[in-house]
């Protein structure tokens, strides 16, 4: 039986962007080899806590949707558990309502990048123009 | 006799007939079925200044919902999304 999931974890702000990559490669790993498969990935970066955690006052967020056997999960929050770099976690199981609300929330976000990206470009002819002009 | 009862009454003041809006299930009335534990932001509408979850009959919200709200607001504060005990959250 397959169902659908949520997780999050919060690593330590003392990780490097590639020490945070390779904690993030080691639980999609895990993931996809437990006959899993990873439905959405999500970098909320560095984060203030709302309360200190092993006497750290930040730490990074990531998000993973995930379809897997229920059975995995106590295997996946094993893992959480012997992580040093892990301070925090929670895995939720999504029933219809959220997994329609997981859609329309990536769409949301999807529709906001799509608008930063439309930004960008038609920021950057201007910058184009300008080094003209101090030429000239 | 009881036309005459009626007219006779009299107030030494205007009674004063308090107008209350009527409270509703913002849920129910948007028709929002999931409560995210990922906004904080949005949770926040339902604690007071020192993080307690509001109680039903001041945010209005129905028994379904409550739990609903509830559920996500322990799991955002498990997550440091949200303290557990604070002052001024506001």
């Amino acid at each position: 039986m397959i169902k659908q999931y949520e997780t999050v974890f919060i690593a330590t702000p003392v990780l490097s962007d590639t020490q945070m990559k390779e904690a993030v490669a080691k639980y999609t790993k895990l993931i996809t080899d437990n006959g899993g498969e990873v439905v959405y990935e999500e970098d909320w970066g560095l984060k203030q806590l709302a309360y200190p955690i092993q006497h750290k006052t930040s730490g990074f967020y990531y998000l993973i949707e995930f379809k897997a056997d229920p059975q995995f999960v106590a295997t996946l929050e094993t893992q959480y558990h012997r992580d040093e770099r892990i301070i925090r976690f929670l895995t939720v199981a999504l029933d219809k309502d959220s997994i329609a609300y997981a859609e329309h929330r990536r769409q949301m976000r999807a529709g906001k990048a799509a608008a930063k990206a439309e930004e960008v470009p038609a920021e950057e002819p201007q910058a184009i123009e300008e080094p003209e002009i101090v030429e000239e | 006799m009881a036309a005459i009862e009626n007219n006779e009454i009299r107030y030494l003041n205007p009674p004063t007939v308090e107008v209350r809006k009527k409270k509703y299930c913002r849920f129910k009335k948007a028709g929002i079925k999931y409560v995210d534990y990922k906004d904080p932001e949005f949770l926040k509408k339902f604690l007071n200044e020192q993080g307690k979850i509001l109680p039903r009959r001041i945010t209005g919200t129905s028994l379904k919902f409550q739990r609903k709200v509830a559920q996500a607001v322990k799991r955002a504060r498990s997550l440091a999304l949200l303290p557990y005990v604070t002052d001024l959250l506001k």
